[in-house]
């Protein structure tokens, strides 16, 4: 076991953990979190072996690179100190290499000549062999973390010094190769590539594995998934986002696309409160694998905002009792499209955990997109399940409001509480409008006012 | 769609859901088309206790394969066998129903599927 450095992006800050902790899972690596803080790039973890961190790092989005930890402190000389201490056993290994020195400065910079000092107070380590900039045998690279808006501050050095070896880069290029702006077939609400497969990693996509996406539109985690060795299913209630044009735009061609054939699953049109998919109710003794499907579900339910929030069924039959009988009449015609009724967004979504209480295998993990308003008041609380632990919430900030990726985990049956079940039965959310049903949809369009201040609370 | 798909399929219909007779949803009118997919035995070896095996093999004669094995095999048996991870790869995988009709053995709704995607929308005195 020793340290290695990781360099993130500092962007998606809540997301780096959770993804990084999912790979160590995915890839069974014992992992120990040393150091790590929301405002630095830089994260410390204690590794079994440089294999291990290779393996770590090479599908995850979020993280740029790994580093054998040689050294670090609040100052050169900390740092020197510490490499003194702790790797002279390793610098003859490096005597004759070509190799390449290079300092990254995150939020700061240095002068030329300046680095040229800082890098010659390292000869100590007596590397003799070339120095190659394109592809070298070995980089060493020294890490300087600066304050915020340090240049202008005129501020002289940074807060903090890493040095390390590079060892691997992550897969920052994934986010590329599905681009939305290159992708065939995509809709207004397709989830831009980085975060899709934010999410998949998140979720534990991984080769064999078996994924679902209950409102799949154009396929957006899906094709994230099978990136990642997956076979993935979707649905979604609206089968023209599943067929396109029935000719080159189509969810299927995306997959032609990337060359994920193999990953595609089954698509079909199905509405999630009448599912199709085979399941047993919940029960307190199963095996954690026999009649459940999935091991991940991951989805962005409609908010109601950008696109409507419905479900099979008639909204008010006693205001339009013809529409049951019609149907009835017309439901074997090929064009006939089922009436549909607004439903309650936190409904549905209490509708996505008790599904995949019921169809995620033990330890399976459901990854959801939710929005919730910034203001403390209006926010909507994570939902929860008996069956389902809250794994981890991370949030992407716009304006007025947010969205969260929550991740649960299933547990197994005999950790469930069966109190909490219980008391569960007997809540069922109510509402008929639009507006009751979907707390969210009304603050977005009140433009989040204060609760009790102009906003219209009667609003149809 | 996949003849691993109807494995995972049954009626949507919420009063069919107690009856064994609604799974699994029955293929008429199927025109069959074959994938080229790449043998994946970690997939396969995954898949291998979420089948629901009786329900797979009605619907493997039902769509003119040869008869599986009454028991399925064990996760070590599937691994060490080559023909029958082929076999079950061909039928899971790369089989799929293009167009025709899966039909509920309860209730008889018949669901349509064109172009290999099925439709389980229900009209609203279904739902």
């Amino acid at each position: 076991m020793r340290d290695y450095l990781i360099r993130f992006s500092q962007s998606h800050e809540t997301f780096r953990l959770p993804e990084i902790q999912a790979l160590a899972l995915i890839e069974g690596i014992d992992m120990k979190v040393i150091s790590y803080s929301l405002d630095s790039p830089f994260c410390i973890v204690n590794l079994p072996s440089e294999a291990a961190a290779r393996r770590l790092i090479q599908r995850s989005i979020l993280a740029m690179s790994i580093h054998e930890l040689w050294g670090s402190g609040a100052d050169l000389s900390a740092v020197h100190a510490a490499v003194h201490e702790s790797t002279t056993h390793l610098w003859p290994q490096y005597l004759s290499c070509s190799f390449k020195f290079t300092i990254d400065s995150y939020q700061g910079s240095r002068a030329a000549d300046d680095k040229v000092r800082i890098i010659n107070s390292f000869a100590y380590l007596g590397f003799a062999g070339p120095i190659v900039m394109r592809r070298p045998d070995e980089e060493f690279i020294l890490f300087e973390d600066w304050e915020f808006n340090s240049t202008p501050l005129g501020i002289p050095d940074p807060k903090h010094y890493y040095f390390g070896r590079y060892l691997a880069t992550g897969a920052r290029d994934l986010p590329k190769k599905l681009d939305l702006k290159k992708r065939r077939y995509i809709s207004t609400t397709s989830m831009d590539a980085e975060l899709a497969l934010v999410t998949a990693n998140i979720a534990l996509a991984a080769p064999g594995k078996i994924m679902y996406d209950p409102f799949v539109g154009t396929g957006s985690f899906p094709i994230a998934c099978a990136q990642f060795g997956a076979v993935a299913f979707g649905s979604d209630i609206d089968g023209r986002s599943i067929r396109g044009d029935e000719k080159k735009r189509t969810l299927r061609g995306n997959f032609q696309q990337y060359g994920l054939l193999a990953g595609l699953g089954g698509m079909f049109t199905a509405d999630l409160t009448n599912s199709p998919i085979r399941r047993a109710g919940l029960r307190y003794d199963g095996d954690g694998v026999k009649g459940r499907l999935f091991d991940g579900i991951v989805c962005d339910p409609p908010y109601g905002v950008r696109e409507g929030l419905r479900v099979l069924g008639v909204r008010d039959p006693e205001k339009s009792p013809w529409v049951i009988p019609k149907g009835k009449e017309m439901y074997k015609d090929p064009d006939f499209i089922p009436p549909r009724k607004p439903y309650g967004f936190l409904a549905m979504l209490d509708d996505i955990l008790h599904f995949s209480a019921q169809t995620l295998v033990d330890n399976g993990r459901l990854s959801f997109w939710m929005p919730t308003a910034n203001d403390e008041q209006q926010e909507v609380p994570v939902p929860t399940h008996p069956y389902l632990e809250v794994v981890a919430v991370c949030t992407q900030v716009f304006n007025k409001w947010s969205r969260r990726l929550i991740t649960y985990r299933r547990i197994p049956d005999a950790e469930v509480d069966q109190e909490a079940m219980k008391a569960r039965e007997e809540m069922k959310p109510v509402g008929k409008t639009v507006d009751e049903l979907n707390p969210f949809r009304k603050a977005y369009f009140n433009g989040f006012e204060p609760v009790g201040g102009t906003a219209d609370d009667d609003a149809p | 769609m996949k003849v691993l798909t109807l494995n995972f399929l049954t009626c949507a219909v919420k009063t069919c859901k107690a009856s064994s007779d609604s799974f699994p949803l029955h293929p008429k009118d199927a025109e069959l088309v074959s994938d080229d997919v790449e043998l994946n035995p970690q997939l396969l070896v995954n898949l291998l206790p979420r089948i629901d095996w009786n329900a797979l093999r009605t619907t493997s004669t039902e769509l003119g394969f040869p008869q599986l094995p009454e028991q399925p095999p064990t996760p070590e048996e599937l691994q060490a066998d080559e023909k029958l991870l082929k076999d079950l790869h061909t039928l899971l995988m790369e089989t799929q129903m293009n167009e025709g009709k899966l039909v509920c053995g309860h209730c008889s709704h018949e669901y349509a599927v064109r172009e290999g995607i099925a439709n389980f929308l229900l009209p609203s005195h279904l739902v």
